[in-house]
């Protein structure tokens, strides 16, 4: 597969990947489609491109991260990038070095892609301002984490066909969730209906004026969704008085087959992972291959995340062969 | 020199008398001498002539912050005074959030000696509680009877009830001014920006409007038994100005200001996380910001304040969830409140009052009337004159105004403080 098939008619009109939100539907639908021609290329045994040699990768990790940033890596280096790994231990992050000085020096060693997580929404905006290379957002605080949201498009996409008009109900803590923000937007962008689900607490109202129905119900949400999305619980958020108990949460929001009964019969199941058993999915559930995608959409992930690095520096590419 | 200055044929607005037309004023040793038609001016008066510009009382600004003592780098007291005479503000009121803690007489008079040097006036009010912790209240009464005019805990609220009971008792006996920073801390602390849908949509934590109406209606409940003078620093949403109006309404002896920010600008500035747009309380929805408006107007709001709190820049260069709370405001005070009255929701007179009279009043100044006998703190401005607001060209130390590049009618040509010229456009 040579680089001229798999970019020539591709023009994405943005020089940093930051957010789902203010993209447009052939941005994602560019994004998608050479994410499925690198969804091959990793099932060969020679998973090796080379049109990222002599680019340089480096991924920024304030907060920390395995598989994200695992996923990132192996994407750059399968495309021939030199990767770098940075992350907040042991670096002048930890002796107070300002974020947008660690931008500029960064800067200075001539990146040509920089992959940023950390803890603050915006903060990953706040960074692309001070860099003249492509900045990917790898997840801001509560903010954005737009290659999770473009990893699930691509799963169902490649399940069910398409995304518009489907109907994905995204279960639980929506309030404090990357993920679901930028899932919401994507599914948005490309014509789902989508539903939100869980404790009041955790997903307020307002988030209808995103353009989502609440549910606090989780069998009225799930009734003939084609898609279940469950997001993780995660464990900062359980002492903080949002809901009494563990037991009590999964007993209302928790994924088993009683409540997966009323949703379509070939219902997808989806989770950003890492997964909690028995707190927002039950384990059969999870195990069950026919209706769970979790490990295609560790799968996806890659591809998609070549995919992003491939767009973001076509340009700079294009103009070095000239 | 006699030392008599004539301001001739001056646009005289003084919102207290509701005098708004063009005459003469004449100052001599710090007071207002005279004022009409025709003043008579000794022959070797200095005369200036005013061209038929606006000349009301200088403005008092009851809620500023200094860098002084403790953090010059952000601002010195010379750079307040000069931001101050820069927007037409002859008397700040310096809150006590600073380094150390301004809590008892000896720190108010370290600040007051500070600032005689400087052109402007300056009333630091101590803080309400020891060391601003909300937990012993500090030496009222003995700062009362040497002239303090107020008391605040400044960006902080006295949280617990049982603490701000005794307060408001204790001030009763000296007639001392309380005034609130409303925010119960719960409610407040983990929060950067007002709560709702933007928010969610920004992924930031919100700060409800309940905690500041909440901590509005116990105090008002508070002040049933009391007969405290009381003062809510700020007030930012329609549910605090529906409380305070029916408290208002019950003769209560309350007042309220709003920051400038608060009725200008709403949520919506924050826009891709500007970090000079997180202020406290938050910026809020349109809605509420519309109902401040009308509280300003039906003048359940008495005071406006700029809210001036300077931040350099390393402290709002950072994620918008780590960045410090606070805009300047000095000099855009007068300018932005003018929109209001270019707009037809007020009359000049009453845009002015909330800057002149009011504060006054409350605080029981003398200044802030144009009056024979009151001190000659003037300030002369021409409201037509339009220009966009530019961070570079304003006095003061650091440029966070979540205000750069708007586009302002309003210039404040000359300030005077008991007589003296300490400030003239252009020079």
């Amino acid at each position: 597969m040579s680089e001229a098939e798999n970019t020539a008619n591709i023009i994405f009109p943005h020089q940093h990947l930051l957010g789902i939100e203010g993209l447009k539907e052939p941005d994602i639908n560019c994004i998608l489609d050479l994410a499925d021609k690198y969804v091959e290329l990793n099932r060969k045994t020679n998973k090796k491109s080379d049109i990222l040699t002599g680019l340089t990768q480096i991924n920024l990790f304030f907060e920390n991260s395995t598989r994200t940033r695992m996923s990132f890596e192996l994407a750059g280096k399968r495309l021939g990038a030199d990767v770098i790994n940075m992350s907040s231990s042991g670096s002048s992050i930890k002796k107070g070095e300002t974020l947008l000085d660690t931008a500029s020096t960064l800067n200075a060693m001539q990146p040509d892609l920089l992959v940023v997580r950390h803890g603050n929404s915006g903060a990953v905006k706040l960074l692309s301002r001070k860099v003249n290379c492509a900045v990917l957002n790898a997840g801001d605080g509560k903010h954005e984490h737009p290659t999770q949201a473009l990893l699930d498009a691509l799963t169902i996409r490649r399940r069910k066909g398409k995304i518009s008009r489907l109907t994905v109900a995204i279960c639980g803590d929506i309030l404090h969730s990357r993920v679901a923000r930028s899932n919401i937007h994507l599914l948005n962008i490309m014509g789902a209906r989508v539903r939100v689900i869980g404790p009041s607490t955790l997903v307020p109202e307002s988030l209808s004026e995103l353009g989502v129905d609440v549910f606090h119900d989780m069998k009225k949400g799930l009734k003939d969704c084609d898609i279940v999305m469950m997001l993780r619980l995660q464990t900062e958020r359980m002492h903080g008085g949002y809901f009494p108990s563990i037991s009590e949460y999964f007993t209302l929001y928790g994924l088993d087959y009683e409540k997966l009964s009323v949703a379509k019969e070939d219902a997808m199941i989806m989770h950003p992972g890492p997964m909690n058993r028995g707190v927002e999915i039950d384990a059969a559930v999870a195990d069950d291959l026919t209706r769970s995608a979790i490990q295609e959409q560790v799968e996806m992930g890659v591809a998609v995340r070549m995919a992003c690095l491939d767009i973001l520096t076509k340009q700079k590419r294009q103009e070095a062969e000239k | 020199m006699s030392g008599y200055t004539l301001y001739k044929n001056a646009r005289l607005l003084d919102p207290e008398s509701g005098l708004d037309r063009i005459g003469d004023l004449m100052t001599f040793e710090g007071q207002i001498a005279e004022l009409g038609d025709n003043v008579k001016a000794p022959s070797d008066a200095h005369v200036i002539d005013c061209e038929g510009k606006c000349l009301c009382p200088g403005l008092i600004d009851m809620r500023v912050f200094v860098g002084i003592p403790g953090a010059d780098y952000k601002d010195t007291i010379q750079n307040t005074s000069d931001a101050a005479a820069s927007g037409g503000v002859t008397t700040v009121c310096v809150q006590p959030v600073t380094d150390p803690i301004i809590d008892d007489m000896a720190r108010v008079e370290f600040l007051e000696n500070r600032a005689k040097k400087t052109a402007i006036n300056f009333i630091p009010f101590p803080a309400i509680t020891k060391q601003l912790a909300g937990k012993e209240m500090s030496e009222i009464g003995l700062m009362s009877k040497a002239g303090v005019k107020a008391f605040t805990d400044g960006n902080k609220a006295v949280a617990n009830p049982a603490l701000m009971s005794k307060v408001l008792k204790y001030a009763a006996m000296f007639d001392a001014l309380i005034i609130q920073h409303l925010a119960v801390p719960e409610l407040s602390d983990s929060g950067c920006m007002n709560a709702g849908p933007l928010a969610v949509r920004l992924g930031l934590p919100g700060i409800p409007t309940s905690a500041e109406t909440i901590m509005l209606e116990r105090d008002i409940r508070l002040l049933k038994s009391v007969s405290t003078r009381y003062h809510a620093a700020q007030i930012t949403c329609k549910d605090s100005i529906d409380v305070l109006a029916a408290a208002k309404k019950d003769k209560m002896n309350i007042t309220a200001g709003v920051a400038v920010v608060h009725f200008a600008l709403n949520e919506y500035a924050i826009e891709e996380y500007r970090t000079f747009t997180k202020i406290s309380p938050p910026l809020r929805s349109e809605n509420d910001r519309l109902a401040v408006l009308q509280g300003l107007k039906d003048g359940t709001i008495d005071v406006i304040v700029s809210s001036h709190d300077p931040e350099d820049p390393e402290s709002k260069r950072v994620p918008y969830e780590l960045a410090e709370t606070g805009a300047i405001g000095l000099e855009t005070m007068l300018p932005v409140s003018l929109e209001i009255y270019h707009n037809g929701s007020m009359s000049l007179l009453e845009v002015l009052a909330k800057m002149t009279c009011n504060p006054a009043r409350i605080l029981k100044l003398e200044s802030g009337v144009l009056k024979v006998g009151a001190p000659a703190d003037l300030c002369i401005f021409d409201p037509n004159v339009p220009y966009k607001i530019d961070p570079e060209a304003m006095v003061s130390l650091t440029k966070n105004t979540p205000f750069d590049g708007r586009p302002i009618q309003g210039r404040i040509l000359k300030t005077i403080v008991a007589g003296k010229t300490v400030f003239e456009y252009g020079r």
